[in-house]
């Protein structure tokens, strides 16, 4: 993942969110008005779909940033690696 | 501290030799061994799939236990989970915590349980007659893991 090209951010896809969106990673480029986690959040349900149903806002789903639980007002910038994780079940 | 996961199973009688080696501080071994239940939600499980985020999996567990140091004066902590498919009577994790005194040692084996339940990434798929299905999250091991917060640790 730290290969990503310096313009883009990588998107990791655990578990029931991996099935639901049909992939692992993606590299994608934000729009300059998306910085906060919140808004990535946003702007990933806004394609709709099954991104709107589990992104919908109320959905348990938390971001991390780069390996740490992000709060909604977390900076995200290129070349960072940000996973949206399903509740965790494990033990 | 030793926090390890992976796919392959662990013995419980060598980890918890090496984890007290020699060191004859040790007073109290508390160990916490979670296995495959066959049935789950009233559903006959045939198999379990575990599922990690690598890197910040072992980055939370390493939190975890830097935070039942903190908390409580213990030697040492293992923490192994395994990854991959398991089935009914398998090991999943082992939690081992060494002090002078049980005390100490008990709660905190306990208190990583509980944390690792809700803060670590791990993912349950299971495979169960009427197919497979990722595991939801439990309101009781909320509670577990809050009461951490009304009742702070024994170290002053």
């Amino acid at each position: 993942m730290r290969d990503a090209p310096v313009d883009t951010l990588t998107l990791v896809y655990l578990a029931r969110l991996r099935d639901a969106f049909g992939a692992a990673t993606e590299r994608v480029v934000l729009p300059p008005e998306v910085t906060t986690a919140a808004q990535l959040r946003a702007w990933l349900a806004a394609r709709g779909g099954s991104f709107a149903t589990e992104l919908a806002a109320g959905r348990a789903v938390r971001i991390a940033v780069n390996h740490d639980i992000a709060q909604p007002d977390t900076p995200v910038r290129p070349g960072d690696e940000v996973a949206l994780l399903p509740p965790v079940t494990g033990g | 501290m030793t926090v390890r996961v992976q796919a392959s199973d662990f013995d419980v009688s060598r980890e918890l030799a090496a984890l007290r080696a020699g060191d004859r501080r040790v007073g109290a071994v508390a160990v916490f061994i979670g296995t495959v239940r066959d049935i789950n939600d009233e559903a006959t499980i045939a198999a379990l799939t575990l599922e990690h985020y690598p890197g910040m999996t072992e980055k939370a567990l390493v939190a975890i236990v830097d935070e039942a140091k903190a908390r409580w004066d213990i030697l040492d902590a293992l923490v192994i989970h395994r990854v991959g498919e398991l089935v009914p009577a398998d090991q999943i994790v082992l939690v081992a915590v060494t002090s002078a005194h049980r005390g100490e040692a008990f709660a905190a084996c306990e208190f990583i349980m509980d944390y690792l339940k809700t803060r670590a990434p791990f993912w349950k798929k299971e495979a169960t007659p009427d197919g497979v299905r990722w595991v939801d999250a439990r309101a009781s091991d909320d509670d577990a893991a809050a009461r951490w917060n009304a009742a702070p640790g024994t170290k002053t």
